[in-house]
């Protein structure tokens, strides 16, 4: 399906417009997924998978500016004792990060990684493209071929301190890709966290091998520029009776596109992903979860909330595939809006896909305003409209900020949300 | 009334001497599929193949006016423009448009009988087999007690409709003192081409879809009703379809018409002979539902399924679309989807009117091979428009159950509500149940609730039955029934029952 590089085909343009390193141990992977882009071509508005968020500013060649938003606020999880690993505009910068040697882990960078033996040759594609069936993710390809740097982050024990990945964003013009490979040793268990708006346009894939008996915990927050747009993706394996979670918390943005790849190869794993988001105005935010169970009484759990206003968007296209022999499975699916005005939108599809009979699997998906009897009991009660209203709001939010293990983390994350809601009274 | 053995014979060779009635007997107790039999009747074909000279023809066996040519000769344009959907979780091969016959209908039927009376008896003795008796009698066959049921209750106006042809439509003369019009769509065009011009191609237009097109352009028998404003139609009303000849797709196209205030319901069913071949059923149903009227649709869909490996079976291509114009206007889709070797069916509400209410009840059954992707849309597009939707699927063996579905709140449709609930239940490991649902809502003060759930026969229940005596295959049954409880109290009443013995039957072998 290949077609010839002509200036007229957005997929050729886009892929003349990067450059692949020339040597290096990533190269085949790297050539496979270009081989994989130029087979799909880039996502176009009538693809079944783009149906509801229009692509055309994440595929084009030049990404659209977004002004830097400067705050007050400390960032988020500030308070928290971390690695930290900084980039900004997708440029990593050694100053502001911390010395990467840790116990039980093993940290590199990508773009600098460049023994030919290295462990994250088998990871660095891999399950980017088993993650491509069965429904296409063109720019994760386009990551995996052209990521200009990232992290290569191997754990073998259980490290101290949770690692900090942290996006700065300080051009109008930045368009960064970044691809990081995350492998879980049987039994190791890390904590990551990722915050900041990264760039004007930021693509990120994040590939996660996690052993059997491996724990893997994942708290991530999407900085606040309002004129920023990502487009990121999460590929999973999941070895016998390991973990995931994943938890990212989501304010502003014009355009946001996450989405997570679980693949649940092991018995008696568990995978849980959950997303708090907040948009005002021009937000466009798209949830896309395909989990798919291919071992015996496995568990998986997703659970998105979304609060709207303004004519702000919200999407969610969440897929459970349980496969034919993947018995005792416990899938969970719920997906909620809250529509705080008349303008605002929320367009969900949340499927189930099973081919074996001893399971039990679910989903629910509701919408609608705040609960009017809700809001007259607690204003009868003397707490005032604004107070109120953001409390039920966050009570909305609740179940997904559950997801996040850490008491510590879930306060971070909650008191984030609750001044964001104050900021944007009426 | 005897049957005429000698010209219902069954699909396979009977042993001389042994009686056809006891080969029925035999098969209907195996639980194989009911209606495989076919009618042994003199034919006429038009010519294989779809060009417009087909199409000219099928007018013209109609005796349709000009304009009704024309219409169709541009759905066939359009046709040949367009896609065969791809998107259904439904595999089959490729369906070859120009090796099917587009029309037949029993030679007899060259010369429209004017009454039941003429009505060639093989074709009266076929339908009296299906349990659909064409005489002006109480009831459908099979509801026990319908006797001491009086005259004026349980009335069933029935319209025939064999192969391509409309074979004739009773109580018409009764529904027409009450002003209600119910006959074939042929004679519609004929006698009311002011009400047909109006309504058809309104609600599904023309190019809707691959298969709506094509019916457009050779659609040959269907029913049509129009009750007029006010009128509470005094019976139920029922089309009964039976694809006999071999190679032939079935086209049919019903409309139906609710004038302001009127309630009409309606009743539809489907067999088809068992064969080795596929055969093609691509349906058109329009309703209008104008301000306070309500229709109630119903259908006990029971296409030959196909065999065991999958051979054989009807595709069943159908679209089917209700438009609430008017305010406070109601409809209610009912269906038992039992039969078919795939099924590709969204029966549709468009709630155009404020306050208009839409509700769809589904029970899909796939056994064996058998692939269905049936749901429903509901476009809420009115204020405080409402609309419910239950849908009960049903795999075992290595059939493929999808349920596809789509709600959509406008902006404008304020404090509009929706319930949506799909359940699936799973009986064996080979079999797969999936659901579909699109929910887009453009409003806030809108409200949309999504449950959806996947499981098996709980096995406390089946040891409870177990327990008491049943064997695994009734348990099963019953359990089913249960799980269907919701929808097959929607039925109406004679419906119901076929539909809770079809439940059971689908199944059968399905355990173990």
């Amino acid at each position: 399906m290949a077609a010839p590089a002509l200036q007229e085909n957005p997929t050729e343009a886009r892929i003349a417009s990067h450059a692949m390193p020339a040597k290096g141990w990533s190269l085949n992977a790297r050539e496979g997924a270009l081989a994989r882009l130029r087979a799909m071509g880039l996502p176009q508005r009538r693809d079944e998978y783009w149906k509801f968020t229009r692509p055309d500013t994440l595929t084009q060649v030049v990404a659209p500016t977004a002004a830097v938003f400067h705050n007050d606020e400390a960032p988020l999880f500030d308070g928290i004792e971390r690695l930290k690993v900084v980039f900004v505009d997708g440029v990593f910068d050694a100053e502001a990060s911390d010395d990467l040697t840790l116990e039980g882990i093993s940290i590199e960078r990508l773009a600098t990684a460049e023994s030919d033996l290295h462990w994250a040759r088998d990871l660095y594609g891999t399950l980017e493209a088993r993650g491509q069936h069965p429904v296409e993710r063109p720019l994760a390809a386009l990551n995996t071929a052209f990521a200009t740097d990232g992290v290569l982050i191997n754990v073998t024990d259980k490290p101290s301190k949770p690692i900090s990945l942290i996006y700065r964003h300080e051009s109008e013009t930045s368009d960064a890709i970044l691809h990081h490979c995350i492998k879980l040793e049987a039994g190791a268990e890390l904590t990551l966290l990722e915050n900041g708006p990264a760039a004007a346009r930021f693509n990120k894939s994040m590939e996660v091998e996690v052993a059997d008996g491996a724990t893997f915990h994942h708290v991530r927050a999407q900085g606040r520029d309002h004129e920023r747009r990502a487009a990121t993706h999460i590929f999973a394996r999941l070895g016998k009776g390991s973990q995931f979670k994943s938890f990212t918390l989501t304010v502003n943005g014009q355009l946001t596109r996450n989405e997570c790849v679980i693949e649940l190869t092991g018995d008696d794993a568990s995978a849980h992903v959950a997303g708090a988001c907040v948009g005002d105005g021009a937000f466009h935010h798209d949830d896309t979860v395909f989990v798919t169970h291919d071992a015996v009484n496995c568990e998986s759990r997703q659970v998105f909330k979304k609060v709207l206003r303004n004519g702000a968007t919200g999407v969610f296209q969440g897929k459970i595939l349980v496969k034919e022999g993947a018995q005792k499975t416990d899938g969970y699916q719920i997906s909620q809006s809250l529509l705080l005005d008349g303008d605002s939108q929320f367009l969900a599809k949340p499927e189930l896909e099973i081919y074996a009979d001893d399971v039990a699997c679910s989903h629910g998906s509701t919408s609608g305003a705040i609960d009017e009897d809700a809001l007259f009991y607690l204003r009868a009660r003397g707490v005032p409209k604004g107070d109120a209203t953001d409390m039920l709001t966050l009570s909305f939010l609740a179940e997904a900020v559950e997801e996040i293990d850490s008491e510590e983390l879930r306060d971070e994350v909650n008191g984030r949300m609750s001044s964001w809601l104050k900021r944007r009274r009426d | 009334m005897a049957l005429d053995t000698q010209t219902l014979k069954g699909t396979e060779n009977v042993k001389e001497g042994v009686d056809q009635e006891t080969v029925d007997a035999v098969r209907e107790v195996g639980g194989k599929y009911k209606y495989g039999w076919s009618t042994d009747i003199e034919m006429e074909y038009a010519p294989k193949g779809l060009t417009p000279d087909i199409v000219r023809l099928i007018s013209e066996k109609n005796e349709e006016p000009q304009w009704m040519t024309d219409w169709r000769l541009e759905a066939y344009e359009r046709w040949l423009t367009k896609e065969e959907p791809k998107w259904a979780m439904v595999n089959y091969p490729e369906i070859d448009f120009q090796n099917q016959y587009y029309y037949a209908r029993p030679k007899s039927m060259a010369q429209k009988p004017k009454s039941l009376d003429e009505v060639d008896p093989k074709l009266l003795a076929t339908y009296e087999k299906l349990g659909i008796p064409l005489k002006e009698q109480l009831i459908l066959a099979g509801v026990e007690g319908a006797e001491e049921v009086p005259a004026e209750g349980r009335k069933v106006a029935v319209d025939a409709v064999f192969d391509s042809v409309s074979v004739g439509t009773t109580f018409q003369e009764e529904l027409k003192k009450a002003g209600v019009i119910f006959c074939s769509i042929s004679e519609a065009i004929k006698e009311h081409p002011e009400l047909v011009k109006k309504y058809l191609g309104s609600v599904v237009p023309v190019s809707d879809n691959f298969y709506a097109t094509l019916n457009s352009a050779v659609f040959s028998d269907g029913s049509f009703v129009y009750v007029p404003p006010g009128v509470r139609c005094p019976m139920e009303l029922s089309t009964y379809f039976r694809i006999n000849a071999e190679n032939t797709g079935q086209f049919e196209r019903t409309l139906i018409i609710a004038d302001k205030g009127s309630y009409v319901s309606y009743l539809e069913g489907c067999t088809a002979p068992q064969r080795d071949e596929s055969q093609l059923h691509a349906a058109v149903v329009e309703i209008i539902v104008e301000e306070d009227a309500e229709v109630k649709y119903s259908t006990v869909q029971n296409w030959y399924p196909g065999d065991e490996e999958g051979k054989g079976g009807i595709y069943n291509f159908v679209t089917k679309r209700a438009d609430c114009r008017g305010d406070r206007a109601k409809v209610m889709w009912t269906q038992v989807e039992t039969g078919s070797a795939v099924t590709w069916k969204y029966p549709s509400c468009i709630l155009r009117g404020d306050d208009s209410q839409g509700e769809f009840y589904s029970i899909a059954i796939a056994n064996n091979m058998q692939q269905a992707d049936t749901g429903t849309k509901m476009i809420h597009l009115g204020k405080r428009t409402k609309s419910r939707i239950v849908s009960k699927g049903i795999s075992a063996g290595k059939a493929q159950n999808t349920y596809r579905g789509l709600v959509s709140m406008h902006p404008k449709a304020k404090e509009s509500r929706n319930y949506t609930q799909c359940d699936s239940l799973l009986i064996g490991d080979k079999c797969g149940a999936h659901t579909v649902p699109y929910i887009e809502v453009k409003n806030n003060s809108s409200r949309v609730e999504h449950e959806a759930t996947t499981s098996k026969v709980d096995d406390d229940q089946m040891f409870y039955c177990r327990s008491r005596g049943m064997d695994e295959e009734e348990a099963v049954a019953l359990v089913v029934n249960g799980f269907c409880k919701d929808v097959l109290q929607a039925l109406p009443m004679e419906f119901a029952m076929e539909a809770q013995a079809l439940v059971a039957i689908s199944l059968e072998g399905s355990v173990g």
